[in-house]
């Protein structure tokens, strides 16, 4: 694939690609140097600079862990991003595998339906399934989410899965359902270790989604305890007093940590699933 | 949901060369691996039928009654929608939903083209380079946009205070504040964390065009331009088509955006239909009309997984 075409003028490349990374980059870069300055150096209007030039501080980090709800919002965001993973993940599998491997009526019926559903986005139904969630009994609770967030996560991951799952060749499963095995003891034994990488990467994709939600987390709970972080950081962190931009800066970057981590370490499944929605068919 | 598994009234997958029983279709008796298939199925359906289909039921009857937060439901046929209609902060809404739209979805095609031609040439290093440009991509939208927020305070803003220092402006631009401003930072805001999942789905699309296209051409002599014009872009079309559309649908329906930078003002200016719904519907608590405004959002949905579809039976065939 190293053809001469992609060195010759990669130099220009290079310099082409600066503005696009000073682009994307910036902001965070920012948002880490307030959350570093005191509160003097973020005020003083007119003094532009691009380093911390009057002393680090993490006073907002300690204000940020110590004097507000952020520990809860943390820990409730981990609960439901688990367990919101862990349920779209299995419900993803099973489905993706009845609807490639086991030829039934109807099934392409069922396909165009998670396609279409994967397209929907939460905005257009998030004022009902705030009614049909409180008819449930489940308003104001980690759980609404929980039940809420695999309705976007399972159509996309069962439609990414579907394309792993399509690729496996079906002599494998054909010889251990000859030899008397369960369509569940194939799909956990034979068809599953083969598509790791799919699975790897429809968890991934889950547990940022369900991570980084807003709005029906805005919408169902109401009581700052059983806030999550996106949520619990714009609705509680924003107060009318003059000196928050270092702990919401603070806030914002801390809560972005653990999907930078995961996704610095499984970038790859990160790129592949991103652009399997668009080139996979 | 859940009807059971004997219904056999769902329409009849394209036959894969299996065994066809000689009764009608309507009629065969269902096979146990039919079984099987549903019960896999089954989880995806009942939630998908639940939390899905039947929201979607219900915000269509929502839409056509005067509910009120703590109040009965009174059917009022389509008086939502007229009156919205006749509403001046709704027809913005419409205009500032095409506009945002429009502008954005056009800057992340060009922009995103150039990035993903940019990337293919720059070999070494790709790694670290890719995993820097899909950062605004992979940070939660709401947190990373409460940056923004801060970098568009008139104030002590950095991007006015940059902007002034380099003699670009010479008044503070009232980013946010100001009807036309807050829609351009609400745009910029937009391109700026949708740009990478554009730059890398067409390099994906560009490196899977065969080399030999380009050398074929270069043999006969064409130049940089001619290859962009009739290989690059007729080979990319598909991926083209599929993430613009993807793109159009999810910025048409973009809440965080604007409710983080601007909660749809100043004076209502920048509402787009999520953010307006929101403020009808749970804020004002006018439960009726905030389901009528989601659901112009839908019109953008079918839309879009019509041509999707059609684009995919034209790749599959």
């Amino acid at each position: 694939m190293m053809s001469l075409r992609r060195h010759r003028g990669s130099i220009s490349a290079y310099a082409g690609l600066l503005p696009y990374l000073g682009f994307a980059l910036f902001p965070f870069y920012w948002m880490l140097l307030t959350s570093l300055r005191k509160n003097a150096e973020i005020y003083d209007v007119g003094n532009l600079s691009f380093l911390v030039q009057k002393g680090a501080t993490l006073q907002h980090y300690v204000f940020l862990l110590t004097r507000t709800q952020f520990p809860v919002w943390f820990w409730n965001t981990l609960v439901v991003s688990i367990v919101a993973t862990a349920l779209s993940v299995f419900i993803s599998i099973a489905a993706a595998y009845g609807l490639v491997r086991i030829p039934f009526r109807g099934s392409s019926f069922f396909s165009i339906g998670i396609f279409i559903t994967y397209l929907v986005p939460p905005t257009l139904l998030f004022i009902p399934l705030s009614r049909v969630v409180t008819t449930l009994g489940l308003s104001d609770s980690r759980l609404s989410l929980i039940v809420t967030y695999p309705t976007f996560v399972v159509p996309f991951c069962t439609w990414l899965l579907m394309s792993y799952f399509a690729t496996i060749p079906k002599e494998l499963e054909e010889c251990a359902i000859v030899d008397g095995a369960t369509r569940m003891q194939v799909l956990c034994r034979i068809v599953l270790p083969v598509a790791m990488p799919g699975v790897v990467t429809a968890t991934l994709f889950s547990f940022t989604l369900a991570w980084g939600e807003f709005i029906y987390a805005l919408t169902f709970i109401s009581s700052g305890t059983h806030k999550t972080l996106t949520a619990g950081t714009v609705a509680e962190l924003i107060r009318g007093d003059v000196f928050y931009w270092g702990p919401l800066m603070a806030g914002a970057l801390l809560a972005s940590v653990p999907v930078i981590i995961a996704y610095g370490f499984l970038m790859d499944y990160y790129v592949s699933g991103l652009v399997a929605g668009a080139t996979k068919y | 949901m859940g009807r059971g598994r004997t219904d056999a009234t769902v329409p009849v997958g394209k036959g894969e060369g299996r065994p066809r029983s000689a009764l009608p279709v309507g009629l065969c008796p269902v096979r146990p691996q039919e079984v099987t298939a549903f019960l896999f199925v089954l989880p995806a359906v009942l939630l998908i039928g639940g939390l899905v289909a039947y929201p979607f039921l219900y915000a269509l009857s929502l839409s056509l009654t005067s509910k009120q937060a703590g109040v009965a439901a009174q059917f009022i046929g389509l008086r939502n929608f007229t009156d919205l209609m006749h509403g001046e902060i709704f027809r913005r809404t419409v205009r500032n939903s095409l506009l945002f739209t429009g502008v954005a979805v056009v800057f992340k095609t060009v922009l995103g083209l150039g990035l993903a031609l940019l990337l293919r040439r720059a070999a070494r290093g790709r790694r670290v380079i890719r995993g820097m440009v899909l950062l605004p991509w992979v940070v939660p939208s709401t947190l990373s946009v409460l940056g923004w927020w801060w970098m568009f305070d008139p104030l002590s803003g950095v991007v006015n205070l940059g902007l002034s220092k380099l003699g670009l402006i010479h008044e503070r631009i009232p980013w946010l504040s100001d009807p036309f401003w807050a829609m351009v930072a609400v745009i910029i805001v937009n391109v700026w964390r949708g740009l990478p999942f554009f730059g890398i789905s067409f390099l994906a699309g560009l490196v899977s065009i065969p080399e030999e296209l380009y050398e074929a051409a270069q043999i006969d002599g064409a130049g940089k331009v001619a290859c962009f014009a009739r290989i690059t872009v007729p080979m990319l079309r598909p991926v083209l088509g599929v993430i613009i559309l993807y793109s159009i649908i999810m910025t048409v329906s973009d809440f965080n955006i604007v409710y983080v930078l601007t909660r749809g003002g100043p004076m209502n200016s920048t509402h787009l239909f999520a953010t307006f719904a929101y403020e009808m519907g749970l804020a004002s608590g006018d439960i009726g009309k905030g389901a009528a405004i989601s659901l112009f959002i839908f019109p953008f949905l079918a839309a879009v997984a019509f041509l999707q579809l059609r684009i995919t039976r034209g790749q599959t065939q």
